[in-house]
C-alpha cells in the first residue's frame, strides 16, 4: 500500500480522480456540499472587507428594523446590521474549530500512535485516561475546563480541544496498532530504520483518510461546541460578533417578535455544521465505500 | 445464573477506576482555579492574614497528594463546598435542582425514543421509500441543529406566533402554587395530589424544552435504530423464520426488532450523555430551573465551587447511568454472562 513506485502512484491518483468524479457524480448532495464550503471559506477569509456595514458601528436611526434591501438580516437593538456581524463572526468561529480540532488532532494523533505501536503499559495508561475524559458530558466538562482555566477565547480552543482528543487518538491507535506487523512495516525494519521513522513516515499516513473524515465531522461539532459556550456567556465577549452571542443577544427579543435578531445567525451557523457533517459524509463515501449509507 | 451474576460484578467493578479518574480529573479542575484560589475565597476586601488563614482552612499549604485525599475525604462525606452565590452548600442546591432537569431530559428522551424508534425501524423495512428517505434528511439535519437555537424558533412559533404555549419562563406559571417537594418531579406531584390543573400547567411548561431536547436527541436513536433493523433483517435466522413461513409481524417483531433493541440501548447511553450536555444550553433559553441553569448563573458569577460540583455530579450521573445500562443488557441478552467477558 505504501511501496510503491511513482508509476503506480500516478495511476492510484488517476485512479483516485476517477473514483472522486464517480462519487460526485452519484452524489450531487456531496458536490452540493463543497460549494458551500467554498462560499463559508469565502466569507471567513474575505468577509469582513465584502459587508456592506461595519459590524460594530451602532446607527440610532435605524434601531430594531425588520429585514430591508438596506439591511438584509435587518438591524439590532443599536442599529447595527446583522448581516454584516453575521458575515464577519464566520471568521471567528471557524479560527475557533479549526484551532481546536488542529490541536487535537495532532495531540490525539501522537498519543495514540505512542499507544497503538509500543502497546503495553503505556497504552493501558492512556486507555484509562481516555476512558476517564469519555465517563464525563463532553460538554459540562468543556465548561468545567473553562471554569477552570478562565473565560477566554484561547482557553475556549483548548477546552474544544481537550474534549475532542479520545476520537482521534483512538482512531490512530486502532489504525496503527493492525499495522505494527505488516509485512512492509518489517521490510522497513529490516532495511534498519528507526522506530519513529516507520511510524512518522510508513504507518501514519495510512491512518490519514478515515482522520480526514473525523476532521470534517468533528468541525461541525466543535462549531455547535464553541457556539454554544458563547451562548452560555463563556469565551468570547460581546461586541465581538459570533454566532453564539448573536443567537443569544437575539433571544432577549424573540418574546416580542424582533425574529432576525436570532433566526440569521442560528440559521448561518446551523448551514455551517450541516455542510460540514455532509462534507463528512460525502468525504467517508469516497474514502471507506463500504460504509456508504 | 451465576455466571451472569459474575458478569455484573465485573462490570461493576470496571466502573471503580472510571470514578476514581472522574474524581482525579475534577480535583485538578478546581486547584487550577485563575490565580490563588485562597485570595479568591477570601474574599474582596481580605488582606494578608485573613487570606493565609483561608489558606490553612482549605489545607491550600500541603502538599498536593495530601490535598487530594482532603479533597477525596470532602467528596465522601457529600462536602462540595459551598456556593458563593446561595450560600448554600452545593450539594444541597444541586440535589434541590436536580429533579428539574430529570424531569426535562427524561420526558425528552421518552418523546425522541417513542418518535424515532418506529420511525427507524419503519425506514428500514421499506429502504427506499418516502419514510426512508423523510428518516435520512432528519437524521442528517438533526445533528446539525443548535439546541439553544431550535428552543427559540419554538419559542417564537409556538409562544409569540400563535400564543399555545405558555411563557417559557421556568416549570409552572406563577398562578399556580408549586406543588409539595416530595420528589421533586412536578408531574408525579401533581397527579399524585390529584390536582389537573396544575399537572396540566406543568406539562404545558414542559413541552417546549422537551421537544428539543428531543428534536436533538432523534438523530442517533434513529440512525441506529434504522441499521441495527437492517443488519438484523439481512441476517440468516431472519431467512430461516421466513422459510419456515412465520408471520411478517412475527418476523419483524419477534426476531428482528429484538436483536436490533440492543445497539440502540447502547446508542441511548450515549444519547443521554449529549442530552445531559445539551441540556444546559436548553435550560438557559427557557429559564428551567434545574442544575444546568444553576451551573450558567454560577459561571457568570464566577462561583468555582458551585461549576465544580455540577461538572462532577453530572460526570458521576453519567457514569452511574452506563452502568445501568450494561446492567439492563445483562438481563435483556441471556447470551451475555455466559461469555465470560
Amino acid at each position: 500500500m505504501t511501496q510503491s513506485t511513482p508509476q503506480t502512484s500516478t495511476v492510484a491518483r488517476q485512479g483516485m480522480l476517477d473514483h472522486l468524479v464517480y462519487v460526485l457524480r452519484g452524489n450531487p448532495v456531496t458536490l452540493i456540499a463543497f460549494v458551500m464550503f467554498a462560499l463559508i471559506l469565502v466569507a471567513a477569509v474575505f468577509g469582513p472587507s465584502l459587508v456592506p456595514y461595519d459590524p460594530l458601528a451602532s446607527d440610532s436611526d435605524h434601531v430594531l428594523e425588520a429585514p430591508s434591501l438596506q439591511h438584509w438580516f435587518g438591524t439590532d437593538n443599536l442599529g447595527r446590521d446583522v448581516f454584516s456581524r453575521v458575515v464577519v463572526a464566520t471568521r471567528l468561529d471557524l479560527t475557533i474549530s479549526v484551532a481546536a480540532v488542529a490541536l487535537s488532532f495532532v495531540i490525539g494523533s501522537v498519543l495514540g500512535a505512542i499507544a497503538g505501536y509500543w502497546g503495553g503499559v503505556l497504552d493501558a495508561m492512556l486507555n484509562r485516561i481516555l476512558d476517564t475524559i469519555m465517563a464525563f458530558p463532553l460538554f459540562v466538562l468543556a465548561m468545567g475546563i473553562v471554569a477552570a482555566l478562565g473565560n477566554t477565547i484561547e482557553n475556549i480552543i483548548y477546552a474544544t480541544a481537550i474534549i475532542n482528543i479520545p476520537f482521534y487518538a483512538r482512531l490512530v491507535r486502532a489504525e496503527v496498532n493492525i499495522r505494527r506487523d505488516a509485512g512492509f512495516v518489517r521490510a522497513a525494519k529490516l532495511s534498519g530504520n528507526s522506530d519513529i521513522r516507520i511510524l512518522a513516515t510508513h504507518i501514519f499516513p495510512n491512518t490519514l483518510p478515515p482522520m480526514m473524515v473525523q476532521v470534517s465531522l468533528n468541525l461541525g461539532w466543535a462549531i455547535l461546541n464553541a457556539a454554544g459556550l458563547s451562548f452560555i456567556g463563556l469565551g468570547v465577549r460581546p461586541p465581538t460578533p459570533e454566532w453564539g452571542i448573536l443567537v443569544a443577544e437575539g433571544a432577549n427579543y424573540i418574546v416580542s417578535g424582533e425574529w432576525w435578531l436570532a433566526l440569521f445567525p442560528g440559521l448561518w451557523l446551523m448551514i455551517a455544521v450541516f455542510t460540514f457533517n455532509l462534507l463528512g459524509d460525502g468525504l467517508r463515501d469516497i474514502v471507506d465505500p463500504r460504509k456508504r449509507t | 445464573m451465576p455466571s451472569r451474576l459474575k458478569a455484573s460484578l465485573m462490570r461493576i467493578a470496571q466502573a471503580i477506576p472510571v470514578v476514581v479518574g472522574v474524581v482525579i480529573i475534577s480535583f485538578l479542575l478546581t486547584r487550577a482555579l485563575p490565580g490563588d484560589p485562597a485570595v479568591y475565597f477570601a474574599g474582596a476586601s481580605a488582606d494578608e492574614a485573613s487570606i493565609a488563614e483561608v489558606r490553612e482552612s482549605l489545607g491550600l499549604d500541603k502538599p498536593l497528594i495530601q490535598q487530594f485525599f482532603l479533597y477525596t475525604g470532602d467528596l465522601l462525606q457529600g462536602n462540595l463546598g459551598n456556593s458563593l452565590s446561595s450560600g448554600q452548600p452545593v450539594l444541597t442546591d444541586l440535589a434541590k435542582r436536580l429533579p428539574a432537569s430529570l424531569e426535562l431530559t427524561l420526558t425528552a428522551l421518552i418523546l425522541s425514543c417513542a418518535i424515532a424508534i418506529p420511525l427507524g425501524v419503519l425506514a428500514a423495512t421499506r429502504p427506499g421509500s418516502m419514510i426512508d428517505h423523510i428518516c435520512r434528511v432528519l437524521v442528517t439535519a438533526g445533528v446539525s441543529l443548535p439546541t439553544f437555537f431550535t428552543g427559540i424558533v419554538l419559542i417564537y412559533v409556538f409562544y409569540y406566533l400563535l400564543g399555545w404555549a405558555p411563557s417559557p419562563l421556568g416549570r409552572l406559571d406563577f398562578i399556580y402554587i408549586s406543588p409539595d417537594q416530595v420528589t421533586g418531579f412536578y408531574l408525579i406531584e401533581a397527579a399524585l395530589a390529584g390536582d389537573f390543573e396544575p399537572w396540566l400547567g406543568a406539562v404545558k411548561q414542559l413541552i417546549l424544552p422537551a421537544t428539543t431536547l428531543a428534536l436533538f436527541t432523534l438523530a442517533p436513536l434513529a440512525r441506529m435504530t434504522r441499521a441495527a433493523m437492517l443488519t438484523a433483517l439481512g441476517s440468516d435466522f431472519i431467512r430461516t423464520a421466513r422459510a419456515a413461513g412465520l408471520s411478517d409481524g412475527k418476523i419483524l417483531y419477534g426476531y428482528a426488532f429484538r436483536n436490533a433493541i440492543l445497539p440502540v440501548i447502547t446508542t441511548l447511553g450515549m444519547v443521554f450523555s449529549f442530552s445531559l450536555g445539551a441540556n444546559v444550553l436548553v435550560e438557559k433559553v427557557f429559564a428551567w430551573p434545574g442544575i444546568g441553569s444553576y451551573a450558567v448563573e454560577a459561571l457568570v458569577v464566577s462561583d468555582y465551587a458551585a461549576v465544580q460540583g455540577f461538572v462532577l455530579a453530572m460526570a458521576l450521573l453519567f457514569v452511574a447511568l452506563n452502568l445501568v445500562i450494561d446492567l439492563a443488557y445483562t438481563l435483556i441478552d441471556p447470551r451475555i454472562g455466559f461469555d465470560a467477558r
